[in-house]
């Protein structure tokens, strides 16, 4: 059998979403809180401590500057938990994956869930992460809506960069690899805390090559009141990004599990 | 009606041939049973037949429709039982029922509408909100029996349904599964119980290294395998061995004689001569009974472990 086929999609998905809805409903305040504390606090301890500091950032006061890569940052960190932990869970510990495989359920419409699942609670979470900054008065004007769409894509490519390594690992104990040596390096290449203008000139072309730079470039803009530059070549580089790895961690999902 | 039917199965992995040409083919409304040692390819039999792997050779059809191809679709005739619980760990009993309803793609007020129904079945009626948590392994185990009849399915699939489980709930287990069979469902079935499948199963295959060393009821398993007698002859180490009394004398009465330890198994078919000599042997204890599937299994897979 070829694993790596194309993928299969239907609306078969939808039922398998609303069984981690129900899940995640149950615990949707400390699911938030978990994915809301961490950019918020660097957006506004760096924001205002570090910002107090500094005239302007990229043109923008450091706050304003930040509160942008914050909400990338923070929808990158929600799909990524979620395509990680969370999927591992029920692929491998809750074996929930099985049971539903045992139904009238594909492994591509149990994978699309997954995907599509852990990008709207990306996207719930850069949302919050919106609201929070217009709420502070950092968002220029309703352009920033755009942001919306730009925090789903963005989680459904970090959700299905997720789902790669969650459909390689053997125990939780591997996915620190996956942080230390893919997203913590990419937060700090792709202009979240400081412009990317500021690195090494070889550094800036790694930095080009990966998706969080390109979310970036999107959200900055939206914030205050700028039709980002070359944004379908930023949307594209996202949509290729998800559609890829999405093919790819069903690829190796299949593998592993139809074996 | 099409139930399942299997032909010429083949699947190895790497080297190891786990299937190495399986053949058979369930009656409507029978219980079917594969036994087998741990490894003997039971449960890659089920997989296959489920669609869930894809075998290197032979041709399958589940609910009349060719699998691994349409294997989706066939699954919505059949209800599954795994061997390894997973029920839905942050949702209640009924909530289960009603998310596992989805699956099949069934409205939420047809499921709804059929809870009662099902917990009264599986012995949990009032046990609707509890979480999974509070349930004692029988009553996952039942659970998991109700979550696979919320498709009011024609054909049940159930791996290992009651390892692990007390004698009590084993039997309220067998129960059920009569009742399943009463209302005209067909079951495959597979355990290492041989007095599981001796109860339930119409027919049952043992299976070992991937295929099949015999197949039939069990009484016909029985008659063709094995002596229809046994007696067994337990002494201590020392003055009164078992192993040594049978090594020496125990060929005369026997057909066949198996020793395990200080437990000499002796098979035959006229009892009397061989009862009447242990009568004088005082040292030895023993217990004469009719041949089951358990001596026909071990005398065809052998006695020793399988890791």
């Amino acid at each position: 059998m070829n694993y790596f086929r194309p993928p299969s999609l239907s609306l078969r998905f939808v039922p398998v979403w609303r069984r981690n809805f129900l899940v995640w409903r149950k615990l949707a305040i400390p699911s938030l809180l978990g994915n809301l504390a961490d950019p918020m606090i660097y957006m506004l301890g760096f924001g205002y401590g570090l910002g107090s500091l500094l005239p302007e950032v990229g043109g923008l006061p450091y706050i304003t500057f930040i509160a942008a890569g914050a909400v990338c940052f923070s929808t990158m960190n929600a799909a990524t938990f979620e395509a990680l932990y969370s999927a591992f869970s029920r692929m491998q510990v809750q074996r929930t994956w099985d049971a539903i495989l045992n139904a009238p359920m594909a492994l591509d419409d149990l994978v699309l869930a997954e995907l599509v699942w852990a990008a709207s609670k990306a996207a719930l979470s850069g949302a919050a992460i919106l609201a929070v900054a217009a709420a502070l008065g950092l968002v220029a004007s309703p352009l920033a809506l755009w942001l919306l769409p730009l925090v789903f894509l963005t989680g459904l490519a970090f959700a299905a960069l997720g789902l790669i390594v969650t459909a390689l690992a053997p125990s939780y104990d591997f996915f620190m690899y996956y942080f230390t040596l893919f997203v913590t390096p990419m937060t700090l290449l792709s202009g979240v805390f400081f412009p990317v203008e500021q690195l090494p000139v070889a550094l800036q072309a790694l930095s080009a090559a990966l998706p969080l730079s390109h979310a970036v470039r999107l959200a900055r803009p939206l914030f205050s009141d700028e039709v980002p530059q070359g944004a379908w070549l930023h949307v594209a580089v996202l949509v290729a990004d998800a559609v890829a790895a999405f093919w790819l961690a069903l690829g190796l999902a299949r593998r592993r599990l139809l074996k | 009606m099409e139930t399942l039917s299997v032909s010429g199965l083949r699947k190895s992995y790497g080297d190891l041939a786990v299937l190495a040409g399986l053949t058979f083919a369930l009656r409507p409304g029978e219980c079917y049973g594969l036994l087998g040692p741990n490894g003997a390819g039971k449960t890659t039999t089920l997989r296959c037949a489920l669609g869930l792997t894809a075998p290197d050779d032979g041709t399958i059809r589940l609910a009349g429709l060719p699998v691994p191809e349409r294997a989706r679709e066939a699954r919505r005739r059949v209800g599954i039982v795994p061997q390894m619980d997973n029920l839905d760990p942050d949702f209640t009993v009924a909530e289960n029922l009603l998310v596992y309803g989805r699956y099949f793609g069934l409205a939420d007020a047809a499921v709804s509408a059929r809870i009662p129904q099902l917990l009264e079945f599986a012995g949990l009626a009032g046990r609707a909100d509890a979480k999974i948590n509070t349930l004692s392994g029988g009553m996952k185990r039942r659970l998991t029996l109700a979550r696979a009849l919320v498709n009011d399915p024609d054909l049940l699939f159930l791996d290992e349904p009651t390892t692990g489980l007390d004698p009590q709930a084993r039997h309220l287990i067998w129960e059920r599964l009569k009742q399943l069979l009463q209302q005209g469902k067909t079951v495959l079935l597979t355990t290492h119980f041989m007095d599981e499948a001796e109860r339930l199963c119409h027919r049952l295959a043992i299976m070992d290294k991937g295929r099949f060393i015999a197949e039939g009821s069990p009484r016909e398993v029985i008659a063709a395998h094995i002596e229809p007698e046994v007696i067994e002859v337990y002494g201590e180490p020392g003055e009164s061995s078992a192993a040594e009394w049978a090594r020496a004398e125990a060929g005369q009465f026997a057909t066949r004689v198996e020793i395990t330890g200080e437990t000499a198994f002796c098979y035959l078919t006229e009892s009397r001569p061989l009862l009447r000599h242990l009568a004088d042997r005082h040292g030895l204890r023993y217990l004469h009974r009719p041949a089951n599937l358990e001596d026909v299994f071990l005398k065809l897979t052998g006695r020793d472990l399988r890791d």
